[in-house]
């Protein structure tokens, strides 16, 4: 379902706003997009390129590339991209 | 511009980190690149900026230690850097949070950590399914839970870390499912008892889960993981002590996250690149370089440390790192002989000291063959390329004698991770199917990216005035 942030006794970054889809996201600046997608639910990113099977963050550290979404126009691996105020993130029609 | 210096390192962890500390301390003039954002690597990670955190763990306490002394030394600390092309003795590029960077220097220490293995299973690949070593990074760094109801799974001790973090931080475990049954791991407390400090941190793991009453199914593994677009459920049954799937009940447990994870590789692709000698070993969880007793490679002038160069745990690749960084201060003539040999000595015996538990927690993370033997013929096995075990075996079949045979007639492993995920799995997989040791499928041929970098980073902006143009030979 999705990725739960801890609240009780954690303090953290004010929050950004940024763009999914044409959806309005928002998570606490710096966090990773891949954790902010799947707190807000979207843990498909992708398909797979030959049996078109969803895929979601595998590794959460930047090795697997299962995370690559689009942002701002630039291929990234969400896992290791910080959210910033008014990015604008595309997962390739993956949103529903 | 490329930045000139005495000593390069390359990975911020326990290893890099001390190597670089030992060598500045010396004398010698060294810069420290990572990616990550500060010092600490996987294991002692620093959270995200600005998120406080109400209790530190031993982890977190180490990883502030580090970086505070790395604060206060001259290490030249380059972060937010991703190396992705090496050469030459020695040259890095990476792609830097301006552009491209260029780094060089007569010396370079390699420490650039591992990575999680996880042996392929029906499912896998379903999101909501994630890396057990990935999941320590989400609630360590982060202070995010991998779900709201997560079965826990696989092999080592990651598997307690996870559910007692989880557990800690109000989350719920499903079950935890752990491959060894109870008799291994009191087979293995002599060992862990060798470090009692690393023991007590194990045993509060344990008491945690124990009061948060928590299925715990010892010698089971993960039959498969179901759902439609996400994970919904996992399915779990008895295994033998080899791995294999064994007769018995299996159970299903509702969840919507699976944290599993069956130990780590080394990810010592700089080694490789640079060909050094390498050998199999399968305690220290794949091809790890031919160190001497200080992480010097078979390369002048090259060295290696920490998990990257065989796993071994935090603690120890500290160690291992600070032989590395005296050795190449002492290959550079900084330290004389009888200084280096005192300093050397109680690193050389810190390293001893932790051996047995080391080989212990490594011997519980290491690749259980029949556990791969087992792996179900449409089951992937490459996620980037979706390639099946079945695809495999019919390219060794037909013909496909090492692994990077294999890889060209499947495409195993030429996806965007460039087999970091399955390559392990994968050889193996090659090994028992032509009933060879494992040295005889060797691995991937190591190439440049180490890590994917946007081309327009790679080229930069240049001026034809900065190529160099050789002057004309005397006529
Ligand atoms: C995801 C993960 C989580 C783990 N969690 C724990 C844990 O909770 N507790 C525990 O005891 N052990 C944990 N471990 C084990 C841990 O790896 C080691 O025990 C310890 O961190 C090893 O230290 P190291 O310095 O050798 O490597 P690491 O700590 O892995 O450090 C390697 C560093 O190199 C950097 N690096 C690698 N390649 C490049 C490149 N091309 N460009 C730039 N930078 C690069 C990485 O960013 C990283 O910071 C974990 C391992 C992994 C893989
Ligand atoms: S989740 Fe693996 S690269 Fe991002």
């Amino acid at each position: 379902m999705s990725l739960v942030r801890v609240t009780n006794g954690v303090t953290r970054p004010a929050a950004v706003t940024f763009d999914v889809d044409g959806v309005s996201v928002s998570a606490p600046a710096g966090e990773p997009l891949a954790t902010a997608l799947a707190v807000a639910g979207l843990l498909t990113l992708r398909d797979s390129p030959r049996n078109g099977a969803p895929r979601g963050a595998f590794c959460h550290m930047g090795l697997c590339q299962e995370c690559v979404v689009s942002v701002d126009g630039r291929t990234v691996q969400a896992c290791l991209t910080p959210v910033r105020d008014g990015m604008t993130v595309n997962l390739g029609g993956t949103l529903k | 511009m490329t930045r000139q210096a005495d000593l390069l390192v390359l990975g911020a962890g326990p290893a890099g980190t001390e190597a670089a500390l030992a060598a500045s301390e010396a004398g010698l003039d060294v810069v420290l690149i990572d990616e990550q954002a500060d010092a600490g690597g996987q294991g002692w990670r620093a959270p995200l900026s600005g998120l406080t955190l109400p209790r530190k763990g031993p982890d977190a306490e180490a990883g502030d230690a580090l970086r505070a002394r790395l604060a206060a030394s001259r290490v030249d600390r380059r972060f937010g850097r991703r190396v992705w092309s090496i050469g030459g003795a020695f040259r890095l590029d990476a792609a830097g949070p301006d552009g491209p960077e260029a780094y060089q220097a007569p010396r370079l220490i390699a420490a650039t950590g591992a990575h999680e293995r996880v042996v392929p299973f029906p499912g896998w690949t379903l999101p909501g399914v994630i890396g057990l070593a990935g999941a320590t990074v989400l609630l360590k760094a982060q202070a995010v839970l991998p779900g709201r109801r997560v079965v826990v799974a696989g092999s080592g001790p990651l598997l307690f870390a996870v559910a007692a973090g989880i557990i800690a931080k109000g989350g719920e475990v499903a079950a935890i499912v752990d491959m060894d049954n109870r008799l291994a791991w009191a087979k293995r407390l002599p060992g862990l008892a060798r470090r009692f400090d690393l023991l007590k941190e194990g045993l509060g793991w344990t008491w945690s889960i124990l009061g948060a009453r928590v299925p715990f199914l010892a010698g089971y593994g993960v039959r498969r993981a179901t759902g439609e677009t996400e994970l919904s459920s996992v399915i779990v049954g008895p295994v033998d002590a080899n791995g294999a799937p064994a007769d018995g009940t299996e159970r299903s447990f509702d969840c919507d996250a699976l944290a599993v994870g069956h130990g780590l590789v080394p990810g010592g692709e700089v080694p490789k690149i640079l060909r050094a000698d390498h050998f199999y070993d399968r305690l220290r969880g794949g091809f790890i370089p031919e160190l001497d007793p200080f992480g010097r490679t078979t390369i002048e002038n090259l060295y290696a440390c920490g998990d990257g160069t065989g796993i071994r745990g935090a603690r120890p690749s500290a160690a291992a790192g600070r032989l590395a960084g005296l050795a190449a201060a002492y290959d550079a003539e900084r330290l004389d002989e009888r200084t280096f040999d005192a300093l050397a000595a109680l690193s050389l015996k810190a390293l001893a000291d932790y051996r047995p538990f080391a080989d212990t927690v490594a011997a519980a993370m290491a690749l259980r063959p029949a556990q791969v033997a087992a792996i179900t013929p449409e089951t992937i096995v490459c996620r980037c390329e979706d390639v099946t075990r079945a695809e495999i075996d019919a390219a060794v079949d037909a013909g496909a004698g090492d692994i990077n045979q294999m890889k060209h007639f499947t495409r195993c492993g030429m996806g965007p991770c460039q087999g970091r995920m399955c390559g392990d799995v994968a050889a193996e997989l090659v090994a028992q199917r032509r009933g060879v040791p494992r040295d005889e499928v060797g691995f991937w041929t190591q190439r440049v990216p180490l890590r994917p970098v946007p081309f327009d980073t790679m080229i930069g902006t240049f001026d034809y005035a900065d190529i160099p143009i050789p002057p004309p030979a005397p006529l």
